[in-house]
């Protein structure tokens, strides 16, 4: 039911872990739904310098959550923040279609760290 | 090559070989249709009846009370829609629990839906229905209970034999689902006081696609659901599934020879499994009844892991199991047995159902124990969820802080 590729990602997950020192945080989804993904990142010059991810769920939750923090290491903020749930499946070559509402959030939860990192960076400002 | 252990047999079973030896003989050279008159009809007609004599010497019915189906779903189907249907004239109210198979439990609440009244009966922590609930939720207008008589999810055996008293001191018809019991613990029609009784093939190592219902004669029920030909005795329309009856049939005698034997051997099995897992795992919890259980039953739940991710991981590993989350049962919602039973959703989302077989070994028990944990830590240093201080920190109950559905 699960492509290679959500497969590859689900057995050797990239940038698992945390960032103590993140500049931005963003968690979404929440444990009585059965999913919740914590995206950690740190931001040098405008770019994500280093992301990782905890992510509680079933296979595609995990899979999807390697896969954004693969799509957006080294890009921009702006690059990061144009990316969707949607570009992160297709990027797995597809979920299957009852994943797609439930287990899809990774890219909502880089944009939540994106938008902490913005808020906190406005504060000190 | 991977190696492979089956841990789903509640799922399904392998057929049997000898079973499938006898369904061949059917779908070969035997092939008549039991109704015809001729030589190909009476050699099918006879290989029908001696299946139905085994299906009810198993569970101590007179033959001419069990109905071929297609299965458990439509046997559940079948008993409920034409128990409420027939006595309609005596009242509309039914009784059924919270923790029924969906065969059962949608059934009645879609009778709920055209003018039947429904009672859903809670379960406590181990999912067990209680026979106090039973009687004080019967009215002057109660027309059917059905309760399960084992669990499929957590294995646990309700009382069936005193809720079967009850109902029939009340005059109300009594129906079990025994899908998950028949073949593993006895199950006989008098000695647990039923009027109907759901059986199905695949689970005792017979073919799928194949069920009985069992109708205690007199039992004021007709067929409500499926109109047609006179087959079993205008019980049940449609040409029978010859090899399937005659698999059931098989899978039936065998699984009555060997069950006692069967059942000592799979609980040794069993109770290794529950004993080792909870030591060398933690924030483990075993679900249903830790004794009235189904011998070859083992379920978890992992606490702040997800169970899918769990099931593919085993998979990987070569050991087929089953889950009760959410993600794998095509909804938002984990199941509603472990809900009913109290357990918070984040929990149910993280468990697992081993069920054991004939053909399972210690050396399998062996190999789920070498892999499992880390399975488990491997998946847990992942998980975002507060495992210090969150849950760690309430023994007592991990969850209620975070759901409003625990009840513990």
């Amino acid at each position: 039911m699960y492509s290679e590729k959500v497969m590859d990602h689900f057995t050797n997950p990239r940038n698992v872990g945390e960032i103590p020192d993140a500049d931005g945080v963003g968690q979404v989804g929440n444990p009585v739904c059965g999913d919740i993904m914590k995206i950690y990142i740190k931001v040098k010059d405008n770019i994500i310098e280093d992301i990782k991810f905890k992510t509680f769920g079933c296979g595609a939750a995990i899979a999807t959550s390697s896969m954004v923090t693969e799509l957006v290491k080294g890009k921009t903020l702006e690059e990061a923040m144009q990316v969707s749930n949607k570009q992160v499946a297709e990027a797995l070559d597809g979920l299957p279609p009852q994943k797609m509402h439930c287990s899809n959030l990774a890219a909502d939860a880089l944009h939540a760290a994106i938008q902490d990192y913005l808020s906190k960076k406005k504060k000190e400002a | 090559m991977t190696r492979r252990v089956y841990f789903d047999h509640s799922a399904t079973t392998p057929v049997h070989p000898e079973v499938v030896e006898e369904m061949c003989r059917f779908l070969k050279d035997n092939f008549g249709n039991p109704t015809s008159l001729h030589h190909f009809g009476q050699k099918a007609r006879k290989a029908v009846e001696e299946a139905r004599e085994k299906v009810a010497a198993a569970i101590g019915a007179n033959p001419a009370e069990i109905v071929f189906t297609s299965g458990g779903t439509e046997a559940d189907n079948m008993a409920i829609h034409g128990v409420a249907y027939t006595n309609r004239n005596r009242g509309n109210h039914i009784i059924t629990s919270a923790v029924e198979h969906h065969a059962v439990l949608n059934t009645v609440k879609a009778l709920g839906k055209q003018g039947f009244t429904v009672t859903i009966l809670p379960v406590d922590q181990y999912g067990m229905v209680s026979v106090e609930d039973v009687a004080a939720a019967i009215t002057d207008k109660t027309i059917l209970i059905t309760i399960m008589h084992a669990n499929n999810e957590v294995g646990t055996i309700m009382p069936i034999a005193e809720i079967g008293r009850l109902a029939r001191e009340r005059g109300i018809l009594f129906h079990t689902d025994a899908v998950q019991s028949f073949g593993k613990i006895p199950v006989n029609v008098d000695e647990l006081n039923v009027d109907l009784l759901t059986i199905s093939g695949h689970k005792i190592y017979g073919p799928k696609g194949i069920g009985a219902l069992y109708i205690r004669k007199g039992t004021r029920w007709r067929q409500t659901l499926f109109h047609g030909g006179a087959q079993e005795r205008l019980r049940r329309a449609g040409t029978e599934n010859t090899p399937g009856i005659i698999g059931l049939g098989k899978a039936a005698e065998l699984a009555m020879a060997n069950m006692e034997q069967e059942a000592a051997y799979l609980t040794r099995l069993r109770d290794r499994l529950i004993r080792e897992v909870t030591e060398k795992i933690s924030h483990v919890r075993l679900t249903g009844h830790p004794t009235k259980r189904l011998p070859n039953h083992a379920s978890f739940c992992f606490e702040f892991i997800e169970g899918e991710s769990m099931l593919l991981s085993l998979d990987l590993q070569g050991i087929a199991a089953s889950s009760g989350s959410a993600c794998t049962s095509g909804s938002l919602e984990p199941s509603h047995v472990l809900l009913a039973m109290g357990i918070p959703h984040e929990v149910a989302h993280g468990s697992i159902r081993l069920t054991l077989g004939r053909d399972n070994t210690e050396e399998d028990i062996d190999y789920f124990l070498e892999v499992m944990p880390s399975i488990v830590e491997r998946l847990r240093a992942m998980s975002p969820l507060d495992q210090e201080t969150e849950f760690a920190l309430s023994d007592r109950c991990n969850g209620c802080r975070v759901s409003h559905t625990c009840r513990v």
